[in-house]
């Protein structure tokens, strides 16, 4: 299987903690104080949603999680290690084994077919030779991840030529196929019907249930927060435990 | 890895990018073009110029010359060592040639240069540019019985104009003419005598003279131009109407009516010149070379004697091939004549010692030698104030240097179309950064590196300008190698001359592709796309992640 350079795992331990972070933002002349001071855990295998309106704060956590951005102040600890301040080249890596995102516009490349998209973690994980050499091997598990979400048809259609929902099933895909320790999936079910979502998760459930996938599902809507184990509700930047 | 088939992806979806391609292709093409074409003059007209100039030139200050050439030879050989392969003196004087076409004199100014005819085809090309095969082995200034080349040797070119009027060239044409002269003047003779015959019944009358007669009907009766089916115009020597008077005249002693014998034009010849083929024909409109006077023919040059002050003398000079090195300033200036006869004609031959006086010594270097080095060496070992050393770029330096000069700046005007093709892939690499912003921030939160976002942009710029410069080359190595073919249709089409043959004498236009130089504008095009595609390439390395994934 395709190794990823996993820290320690102390048992027992949080997979994944966000202690007092703090990120504003400028506003114009201002500064916009978007986190105010967030704590908060993902145990391993865990199914957390978080909850707000538009504006609390909640993708901005996304992103502090995921290591797009850099908080101004607090820690972020995975698998009890701090990866916040760790330099741009651990992080970027550590982005590529160990999280996995999904957005709500699926954000799949459109140059891409569905399967090269789905490898596309692969392709920026491996070097040209190394590429070469494991080749077979990330095709196989890209056409069986996609072979699992039912796109086994498609893996030679671009992102234009597939519908919203078998987007954000490649997008999943794309995000699963490294293999991540968490997923962060950032109102998944927004640009979606209602059954469709529905389907998307489903999907999510089933990850975490059945291959003990820790997920952390950021959205607006109570009944699909609802889904996960847990619920934390953001409100103007501070965690309220449900 | 995604770097490649991302930057494969876009070059193969983003054609407009291609675009900019285009005028990396066309900088390209121009500058191997151009440089090929300049090259392949300047190879031309350097090896043409040294052809005639030989290595070093080693000549006296004054006209007068210095006197015993093999003392100077000894000494240039002691100062040269091994360097030196050959050396051959050489006189030359300004002069002025004369001739008749259609019974008008024509003048033209001349360098009389007095060459020793078994060395000098060893110290420059001079040999290789004659139109007798037989001279372009060995020398000679007798007249040839005929077998003048009437296709330029110089060709391997099919198409070219053949030159018909040389085919009888040599003694045929010289017993033709003079046949012809003694039939007129035959016939003048009788016309004289029924004039004075009438004359005398009528009791006189004003009696026109003889010569004036046998010009007027020849000059009538004669083509304008030589050509092979008609005899040539120029009038023939008044050998006998005009017996040499000068008492200076140097080459009594060797003409045989010293001897007690008529001098006959049809079995003997004067002092063999060889002339530039410029000062003897020219070429029309339709590319034919044209020629005012033959081998066999006669002229007269009058030149300065070496005394002080020089005084002018004329003599008759048969002329026994034509010198044509395609340069037109040596092709319509030089006149090729026996030394020994030049120096007894100027009277450089000191009357006591018996040793000739030359202008100048012509060096040949064995090959590798290096000129400069000689050039000073010898400089060293002679007093600047008596002699000059010259190697042929030394002479022909400005122009030379000019046409050098001409290839930078035609090179650093044609860089800048380059440069502006780069400016044009940044503007689209910009572009293409813009609205791949999203697709920047997908690839960062998938875990790419700045740099490796930065290396899309970078490979795609250097894919493009590998593009550009590859089809660039093809192009412009195609262009190249058909230059006279598209010469041709251009020609057709619009009717005008774009390369005027008349002018260097070349049959085509002369092209040489170095791959130095070709690998240097190819280098310069790919670097000047990579470079083109930094900045957009930084833009995109910069960009913020979250703010690229929130991009519309």
């Amino acid at each position: 299987m395709i190794d990823t350079n996993r820290g320690i795992d102390p048992a027992g331990a949080p997979l994944l903690q966000v202690r007092g972070v703090r990120k504003s933002y400028r506003s114009g002349a201002g500064m916009l104080e978007v986190l105010r001071g967030v704590d908060f855990e993902v145990e391993p295998a865990g199914f957390v949603s978080v909850i707000g309106q538009s504006g609390s704060g909640k993708s901005t956590l996304l992103h502090l999680m995921g290591l797009l951005d850099a908080p101004d102040a607090g820690e972020v600890h995975l698998a009890g290690q701090r990866i916040d301040n760790l330099p741009s080249a651990r992080r970027d890596r550590l982005r590529n084994t160990d999280i996995g995102m999904v957005f709500q516009a699926y954000h799949l490349l459109p140059e891409l077919s569905a399967l090269e998209n789905v490898l596309a973690p692969l392709l920026v994980r491996f070097s040209i030779t190394e590429w070469f050499r494991r080749k077979g091997e990330a095709h196989r598990r890209a056409e069986a991840l996609l072979d699992r979400f039912g796109l086994s048809e498609r893996l030679h259609h671009k992102p234009r030529q597939l519908s919203g929902g078998e987007m954000q099933r490649v997008a999943i895909a794309r995000a699963l196929v490294g293999q991540p320790r968490l997923l962060l999936a950032d109102e998944p079910t927004g640009n979606l019907d209602e059954e469709t979502g529905g389907g998307i998760l489903d999907t999510l459930c089933e990850l975490n249930h059945a291959d003990g996938l820790s997920i952390v599902l950021v959205t607006h809507d109570q009944s699909i927060a609802r889904r996960a184990d847990r619920i934390v509700r953001l409100v103007a930047g501070r965690v309220e435990q449900a | 890895m995604y770097t490649l088939l991302l930057c494969w992806r876009y070059l193969r979806t983003r054609w407009i990018a291609l675009a900019s391609v285009i005028s990396v292709t066309l900088g390209v093409a121009t500058m191997i073009v151009v440089n090929a074409v300049m090259a392949g003059f300047a190879h031309e007209m350097q090896s043409r110029i040294h052809g005639i100039l030989s290595d070093i030139v080693f000549e006296s200050h004054s006209l007068s010359g210095f006197q015993d050439p093999q003392w100077h030879m000894e000494e240039i050989r002691r100062a040269g060592g091994d360097d030196i392969e050959g050396m051959t003196p050489t006189v030359a004087v300004p002069a002025m040639l004369n001739f008749q076409v259609r019974g008008q004199w024509v003048t033209r100014q001349i360098m009389f240069i007095g060459i020793d005819e078994t060395t000098h085809a060893q110290v420059s090309d001079f040999g290789r540019y004659l139109q007798h095969p037989d001279n372009r082995r060995q020398l000679s200034f007798g007249l040839r019985d005929g077998g003048y080349d009437t296709i330029d040797s110089q060709t391997d070119d099919q198409q070219v104009a053949t030159r018909p009027a040389l085919e009888g060239a040599g003694w045929p044409h010289r017993r033709m003419r003079v046949e012809r002269e003694r039939a007129w003047r035959q016939r003048q003779a009788e016309l004289e005598g029924a004039e004075q015959a009438g004359a005398g019944s009528r009791g006189g009358g004003p009696v026109r003279p003889v010569d004036h007669q046998v010009d007027a009907v020849l000059a009538e009766t004669t083509p304008a131009v030589a050509t092979a089916a008609a005899p040539p115009d120029e009038l023939p020597p008044t050998a006998e109407a005009h017996p040499p008077t000068a008492p200076l005249d140097p080459f009594r002693a060797a003409k045989p009516e010293e001897e007690g014998r008529t001098f006959d034009p049809s079995r003997e010849q004067f002092t063999g010149i060889v002339p530039g083929i410029g000062l003897a024909s020219f070429r029309d409109s339709s590319g034919i070379d044209r020629f005012l006077v033959l081998p066999g023919d006669d002229v007269k040059i009058t030149f300065p004697t070496a005394g002080t002050p020089p005084k002018a003398v004329t003599d008759t000079f048969t002329i026994v091939d034509f010198y044509e090195s395609k340069m037109s300033e040596y092709d319509s200036n030089f006149v090729f004549v026996p030394i020994e006869q030049l120096e007894k004609a100027r009277g450089m031959i000191d009357p006591q010692t018996g040793l000739p006086s030359v202008n100048s010594i012509q060096i040949r270097l064995r090959p590798g030698a290096d000129l400069d080095a000689v050039r000073d060496r010898l400089r060293q070992s002679f007093p600047a104030d008596m002699y000059a050393v010259s190697s042929w770029k030394d002479k022909q330096g400005p122009l030379l240097s000019a046409v050098d000069m001409e290839m930078a700046v035609l090179n650093i005007l044609l860089f800048m179309i380059v440069a502006v093709a780069g400016f044009g892939i940044l503007a689209i690499f910009f572009m293409i950064v813009v609205e791949k912003t999203r697709d920047i921030g997908i690839l960062k939160s998938l875990g790419a590196s700045s740099a490796g976002v930065a290396g899309i942009f970078l490979g795609y710029g250097l894919f493009l300008g590998l593009v550009g410069a590859g089809a660039g080359l093809a192009l412009g190595l195609g262009i190249t190698w058909n230059i006279n073919r598209i010469r041709t249709v251009v020609e057709w089409c619009t009717g005008e001359r774009v390369f005027d043959p008349s002018i260097y004498y070349f049959f085509r236009i002369p092209t040489i592709v170095d791959a130095w130089t070709v690998a240097w504008i190819i280098a310069g095009a790919v670097g000047i796309a990579v470079a083109a595609s930094v900045l957009p390439a930084l833009r995109a390395a910069r960009l913020h992640p979250v703010e690229a994934l929130r991009h519309d």
